[in-house]
């Protein structure tokens, strides 16, 4: 029987896969954007999860906008990718550092 | 239905006029306009601010509790009107002669501008979620905005992924808040929270306090400042220094106190925890900057602090302190950053502290303004800053924060050090090729203002006092 503690399982592990993949990943940005997105689509797992098992429908309503944001938020993420591409010819995240901090 | 629609009207206008302005600019005369599509969308928050303060009474809230409009969010909401106003005139002319100022300009900050006011009237985990969303989303663009410079998209960029990251933090502690409370409510919450916790809540709690101190850039969230602050354009950096700093802690408050107000002893050594840490990066880590955008960050991470102290106390007076600290560190922030918008030599911006010696022979009315804000921001008496960091400190002390507040002296100390030196290059530096200043009255208006409001406000602060008082009691039960 697969219950509620599975699916945070599940999605805990993703979540910190997704933090993991951020932090870890030296070679290209767009890793960090599918991180990124890991991170917020385990987010929307727990809260699935959670509406199934109180039997309250809103945690699928933030859900949706949830997917909604993510999505505006990779097309953002994109078109600033696109423009730092085309200053320096490169996506590598090790290059990201004209300015150190 | 339609109380609830006039709950939000002020949020309505602006994203309506927001989108209506977008459709018509981009069919018509796109980046012509833009310099007076700044001053229609500044012209429309002032009235907004004016509206909202003139009209709101009492504490309504729409939606089932969704969306509060009370003494709280309309003292968050003037503020945040009032300094993006600011902003965008101070940067008008600056972006205009660097040809940077395009249309989109004035309606991202806009949609920005919407983000936050829903923020600080949030009463729900999604109306919060939604409005953060809006507010980081517009500026992640707006760092960006200058396409063609490396160092622009290069603080976009950076921007991004540590926003995102913090959005994801704060987005999956909501999912556990809502498992566990089995509502996004922020009464719901409340009440679910009373007495002893369930452990998943106070989890849940954990990851929502770090995704917004991701957005009030404190210790140890706050590795994107000085690298957006520098990248982004100088306008640009005002702006993240005011009005989303104001939404952020409005935010952070409510959330607090509305969401875990029955917890206070368990988000209260957090919050401690973050601003000791936050002043203390803040003081120390500024020493050595020679960028001025770099130390304004580092300077805004420790004031971020003593905001973060007010609120450690957990008390009406330290939500009261907050708000006033916040107001009077975003007008010294207006003027701080007046003052660097007018450094240029030869036309090129100019951002080097070392570049300021011996900036008082050639312009005295300008590093006079310059010192009053110095010292303000130091917390050296008698300017409005000391009394600011006065009131958090005494918040803190009364709650039992003894060491929080010691720590506070301390740090501001440290803090005073940098400050006092940009004073020690404009009055006794060595001579060097003087620099020019743009002639622009509208950024010698915002120079001027708020240095003289360091001085004069400390006879009556303006009323702020009481106002900020009735704001923190709507809040705080």
């Amino acid at each position: 029987m697969i219950g509620l503690e599975h699916y945070l399982t599940v999605a805990a592990a993703l979540f910190v896969i997704g933090i993991f993949g951020l932090f870890l990943n030296r070679k290209n940005v767009i890793i960090l954007l599918m991180s990124i997105e890991l991170m917020l689509l385990s987010v929307n797992i727990n809260l699935v999860a959670f509406s199934a098992h109180l039997g309250d429908l809103v945690g699928q309503i933030f859900t949706l906008f949830v997917l909604t944001v993510a999505a505006a938020e990779a097309a953002i993420g994109l078109a600033i990718l696109v423009c730092f591409f085309r200053n320096r010819g490169t996506i590598a995240v090790e290059d990201v550092n004209v300015m150190k901090g | 239905m339609q109380a609830d629609l006039n709950v939000i009207l002020p949020e309505i206008i602006l994203s309506v006029y927001a989108m209506a302005a977008l459709l018509v600019v981009a069919y018509t005369g796109k980046d012509k306009f833009a310099g007076f599509l700044t001053w229609v969308t500044a012209g429309l928050f002032v009235v907004l601010a004016l509206w909202i303060g003139v009209n709101g009474d009492g504490a309504r809230s729409a939606f089932d509790g969704m969306f509060y409009d009370d003494g709280f969010s309309r003292f968050a909401k003037i503020v945040i009107l009032v300094s993006a106003a600011a902003v965008l005139l101070m940067g008008q002319e600056y972006m205009q002669r660097r040809d940077i100022l395009r249309f989109e300009y004035p309606l991202l900050i806009a949609l920005a501008t919407v983000g936050m006011m829903v923020m600080v009237s949030a009463g729900d985990l999604m109306v919060l979620y939604m409005g953060l969303e809006l507010q980081s989303l517009s500026l992640y663009v707006v760092a960006s905005l200058r396409r063609d410079s490396s160092k622009s998209t290069e603080a976009g960029l950076k921007y991004f992924v540590l926003g995102a990251l913090s959005s994801g933090l704060l987005l999956y502690g909501a999912s556990l808040t809502y498992g566990f409370a089995g509502t996004t409510l922020f009464s719901g919450i409340l009440q679910a929270a009373e007495g002893q916790a369930p452990i998943g809540l106070l989890l849940g709690l954990v990851f929502v306090i770090s995704g917004l101190a991701f957005k009030v850039s404190a210790v140890p969230f706050h590795m994107w400042t000085p690298d957006v602050y520098e990248g982004a354009p100088t306008p640009i950096t005002a702006f993240f220094a005011t009005a989303p700093k104001v939404a952020a802690m409005a935010l952070f408050a409510r959330v607090v106190h509305d969401a875990y107000g029955g917890v206070v002893g368990d988000w209260q050594q957090v919050v401690a925890l973050l601003s000791v840490l936050s002043m203390f990066l803040g003081a120390i880590a500024a020493i050595g900057q020679r960028d001025i955008k770099r130390l304004m960050a580092y300077s805004s991470i420790a004031h971020m602090g003593y905001a973060l102290m007010g609120l450690a106390a957990g008390s009406l007076f330290g939500v009261q302190a907050m708000l006033e600290y916040m107001v009077i560190y975003v007008t010294m922030n207006i003027g701080a950053f007046a003052f660097i918008l007018t450094l240029e030599r030869d036309g090129q911006p100019v951002t080097d502290i070392d570049s300021l010696n011996m900036y008082s022979r050639t312009h005295p009315g300008r590093a006079l303004a310059m010192l009053v804000l110095m010292f303000s921001l130091a917390g050296v008496p008698p300017m409005l800053g000391f009394f600011g960091k006065i009131f958090v400190l005494k918040a803190a002390f009364d709650a039992g924060l003894a060491w929080l507040a010691i720590a506070g002296v301390i740090a501001s100390v440290i803090a005073a050090f940098y400050y006092l030196r940009i004073v020690y290059f404009m009055y006794f530096g060595e001579e060097r090729e003087p620099l020019g200043a743009g002639r622009s009255p509208v950024l010698w208006v915002f120079l001027m203002v708020p240095a003289a409001i360091m001085v004069v406000g400390i006879v009556n602060f303006f009323g702020i006092e009481g106002v900020a008082e009735a704001a923190a009691a709507s809040l705080v039960k």
